[in-house]
């Protein structure tokens, strides 16, 4: 065992100077809610205050409704939100758990060692608050701010990168790239000069043909998009979805195409190869917008649903059948870009050929494909120029040509110690991600952990990460604080207010409060000209015309669209974002590059004799790992399971609800055990699990070693050449049925 | 007046929001529903039939557990809603024991709890809490004896089923099916 200088510090085996004990001074919660809940049933006089959701980043907005003692007791969708409209999902509604959770962060803590021992010891915010910016200032002093990464998620991010920016350092990076939706940015942009956005701008409530790949819709509750599939199934269109599993979504489909993993670009080919040699693509778009069809045609000329299935494992007739729906559906239709696409590291090419399908379809622009979506630019509180960096993310990401955002995988990489770093890191700011979750190959982050010279981590949950901390800052939840205002894409540009809906439990502040009196310590008084946050709002939104007193009465106001139509109008000349001005099915660019200019099918491994792919993906109830130990929500699921396939499960001798242990083609073992579940929804060459799991910090009461964690199985990356997102779908598991630790237990 | 309610077998995704939702309307404590999902899984990979739907107490017509409570607890309303008056209640669990679909529990503080169809929202003009926070639109309530509502224009015109008929409970509860 390497001896580690940063331990990870369970917060719960404190003693006598831990969190358990402490007094909750800045506590006024009756904790006891019990007997007032028979008496409650809508008697109660509740106000209701306008917010915008921070369990998921569809952020939907939302009214919470508080009684006279200031308890948040339900949560409802404002009716007037194009993300909701009304509704929000389970979590939205379970967002009140987020509030109540007993195992909340109660107040700062510091890692100190007593008696030789690292503990965390509690913290006044100004001890804190100091010591983070002494330990950032002598960052800078020693290595200059670009030392300093931040690693953030949602909206905490936002007020610590106007901090890290202020401060001269843009070393930032999130998960949401490079671990998820990066590559089918990179793709579309590439075919259409935009990229996909949040929330995707698909035309689902009127489509003709929805087509999923991978993407399970239902299972992933990205609100407006279930809305609308709702919508679609209404008006009879078609469901095509590609999925090793019978997801949701796929049982709601018209076909299910239970493909072999890892060959979706095999029968996105053979789509193709369909839709031009029957003649039955969008031709006027295509001679319209289009660019490279000649080569394109040429390239897929052999990919024919025959060579398909043989890869694929999807019968010809099925690929004819589906692509000719497709084509009768024509413009109406999406081949969705889907979210967390990062499978096997071809992932840039995958969504490539997705985007040229569309474009074959006449989809992008058009009614019942993609909108072309808007949204309003909230104006920047004034502030003088950011000092210029000398070296940030971009720098880092250099080798992947097209990565537009920051690679967790490479600041992670610059901060682990060697000669040959041209940039090194030796601070990190954590704010609003579980990384230890998020982030696969937990080795290497935890070798970059271990030899950070300061980690300081914001969340309002002790998630496994903040065990690494050298100082926790513990931030309210959502419903406790006023934040930034949220602007989204839509069919039309729309804003949404957060204020508090009640005061902060415990002894916990605002991010934007944090980020502010870090700054001021550090001597960024210029960067922070205003006493609070709401003084930046009330100044944002008289400049759009609007002000507090309006937003607090309506939480959501929408405004005319300024860009045109929604739709390319029959004929419209349209100039595309891309290099040439056109939909590009030939990309020069990646030519140019050394890249493939059109997507091909490559062989990826499968798994050996005894193991099983690993996939997993979203469960309604949850988001990420941070949701697991929420009150409501870990009643609704506690714990995920295994999916085994009914013959692999007699092979294995595997019994439903039995406990199993996995062990990765790199000998990883699970920590904790995880039930099996015995379904034919899941193929007999892979196993299935939800992510976020498995928690590994004692103080989730609820959300410890309950069910296995597969970040911690992922440890094969292959990484996209492209952009540099972590393909993760590559790793292969077996069963072990004797608990594998017992007699390493301490 | 006959309140019904109407779910969409091919819109639900079983995602639950409607279980939080009543929890947190209801304040029914946690580890406690009063709707809940169900899953179930026919064939073989891959011809597979997959169906979620929500449940909660079907308000029955001819409602056993309303028969069997011996202090009158258990009562029916306007509109055939079936509730249970919590002081009156001495929690014995006959009706429990009666319920076919299982849609009673005994609360924490002693009495039996259920669905109510939110009452208390519809004496507002509201939606149940489960209905107007479905993100699917997959559930419908109204009125049965009005031929013109929207849950009678469903029952007309898809091809639907009831659970466990068998019980002769009449329940008002109705699944919409392929």
């Amino acid at each position: 065992m390497v001896n580690s200088r940063r331990s990870f510090i369970k917060i719960s085996a404190l003693g006598a100077s831990g969190i358990a004990l402490t007094p909750l001074a800045f506590s006024s919660i009756n904790e006891s809610t019990l007997s007032e809940n028979l008496l409650a049933e809508g008697t109660k006089n509740l106000k209701r205050t306008a917010t915008y959701c921070e369990v998921c980043f569809w952020k939907c907005a939302a009214w919470a409704y508080t009684d006279e003692e200031g308890n948040v007791k339900k949560l409802v969708g404002n009716e007037n939100d194009p993300h909701c409209n009304g509704r929000l999902c389970p979590r939205g509604t379970g967002g009140v758990g987020m509030y109540n959770d007993k195992d909340r962060l109660k107040t700062p803590l510091i890692r100190k060692t007593i008696d030789g021992k690292e503990t965390f010891v509690e913290a006044s915010w100004d001890e804190a608050l100091d010591l983070v910016a002494s330990k950032f200032k002598g960052i800078k002093k020693k290595y200059g701010a670009e030392s300093l990464g931040l690693l953030k998620h949602g909206c905490p991010g936002a007020h610590f990168n106007h901090l890290f920016r202020s401060f001269g350092s843009e070393t930032d990076a999130e998960p949401a790239y490079a671990q998820c939706r990066g590559p089918r940015e990179t793709g579309f942009a590439l075919t259409f000069g935009s990229w996909v956005g949040s929330p995707e701008p698909t035309d689902i409530r009127d489509t003709k043909c929805l087509v999923l790949i991978g993407s399970h819709i239902g299972e992933n509750m990205h609100n407006s998009q279930i809305q609308e599939m709702s919508d679609a199934i209404d008006n009879g269109a078609t469901i095509i979805t590609v999925d090793p599993r019978l997801s949701t979504a796929a049982s709601k489909s018209d076909y299910w195409l239970p493909i072999k993993p890892s060959t979706d670009i095999a029968l996105l080919l053979a789509w193709m190869h369909v839709l031009i040699y029957e003649d039955i693509y969008d031709k006027d778009y295509v001679e319209r917008y289009g660019l490279g069809f000649d080569e394109l045609k040429e390239h897929v000329k052999d990919f024919t649903p025959e060579w398909a299935y043989g890869i694929t494992t999807i019968k010809p007739d099925q690929i004819r059948k589906t692509a000719r729906a497709m084509g009768a559906a024509s413009p109406a239709v999406i081949i969705h870009p889907g979210r967390h696409v990062v499978w096997y590291g071809d992932d840039t090419q995958r969504a490539r050929a997705m985007a040229i399908l569309n474009g074959l379809l006449g989809s992008w622009g058009r009614r019942g494909g993609f909108y072309f979506k808007e949204k309003i630019k909230i104006p920047d509180f004034p502030h003088p120029p950011y000092p210029e960096p000398k070296w940030g993310w971009k720098e880092l990401a250099a080798k992947y040509p097209l990565a537009d955002m920051g690679i967790t995988t490479e600041l992670i990489r610059a901060s682990i110690p060697n000669k040959d770093n041209k940039y090194q890191i030796k601070a990190w700011m954590v704010a609003g991600t579980n990384l230890i979750q998020s982030i696969p190959d937990t080795k290497l982050l935890l070798e970059a952990i271990d030899a950070l010279e300061f980690l300081v981590v914001i969340d309002t949950m002790p998630m496994d990460i903040t065990g690494y901390a050298d100082v926790i800052l513990p931030e309210c939840t959502y419903l406790e604080r006023c934040d930034i205002l949220r602007s989204a894409t839509n069919r039309e540009p729309s804003i949404a207010l957060r204020v508090a809906a009640t005061t902060p439990k415990y002894n916990t502040k605002p991010g934007s409060w944090i980020a502010r009196e870090i700054g001021l310590r550090l001597g960024l008084d210029e960067y922070y000209n205003y006493e609070n946050l709401k003084e930046v709002i009330e100044w944002q939104l008289e400049q759009l015309g609007s002000s507090l007193e309006e937003m607090k009465k309506i939480g959501v106001k929408k405004f005319p669209r300024k860009s045109g139509s929604m739709y390319i109008t029959e004929g419209e000349h349209h100039e595309f974002g891309t290099q040439s001005g056109k939909v590009e099915f030939y990309s020069a660019e990646l030519e140019e590059l050394g890249f493939d200019p059109m997507p091909v099918y490559k062989s990826h491994d499968h798994p050996e004799q005894g193991f099983y792919r690993l996939n997993y993906g979203r469960s309604p109830m949850h988001t990420f790992s941070r949701t697991i130990n929420n009150p409501n929500l870990n009643d609704l699921m506690d714990e995920n399971k295994l999916w085994v396939n009914p013959k692999v499960a007699r092979i294995e001798g595997l019994k439903n609800e039995q406990e199993v242990w996995l062990e990765n083609q790199d000998g990883v073992i699970s920590e904790f055990p995880i039930k099996v579940r015995v379904t034919e929804r899941i193929r007999w060459d892979s196993v299935y699990m939800y992510h976020g799991f498995g928690q590994h910090n004692k103080k989730l009461s609820r959300a410890y070693g309950k069910g296995a964690c597969d970040t911690q199985l992922i440890t094969k990356i292959s990484t996209d050449p492209i952009m540099g997102g972590s393909a993760m779908r590559g790793n292969f598991v077996k069963f072990i049925t004797n608990n594998p630790h017992k007699d390493i237990e301490v | 007046m006959r309140y019904a309610m109407v779910i969409d077998t091919l819109k639900c995704v079983g995602c639950s929001d409607c279980v939080v939702a009543c929890q947190t309307e209801n304040n029914v404590p946690i580890g406690y529903c009063r709707d809940w999902i169900t899953e179930s899984v026919s064939g073989t990979y891959p011809t597979l039939e997959l169906e979620l739907k929500s449940e909660r107490c079907n308000h029955c017509s001819s409602a056993p557990c309303v028969r069997c409570c011996p202090t009158g607890a258990s009562h029916i309303v306007e509109g055939g809603i079936v509730k249970v008056t919590a002081n009156e209640c001495i929690g014995c669990g006959a009706c429990i024991e009666s319920c076919p679909y299982d849609a009673r529990y005994q609360h924490p503080e002693g009495h039996v709890d259920k669905c109510t169809f939110c009452h208390h929202r519809l004496e507002k003009g509201q939606l149940p809490a489960c209905v107007s926070v479905c993100p699917t639109k997959c559930m419908y309530f109204g009125d049965l004896d009005d031929p013109t509502s929207e849950v009678s224009q469903l029952l007309k015109s898809r091809k639907h089923k009831v659970l466990a008929p068998e019980a002769g409970t009449k329940p008002n509860v109705y699944y919409l099916i392929k």
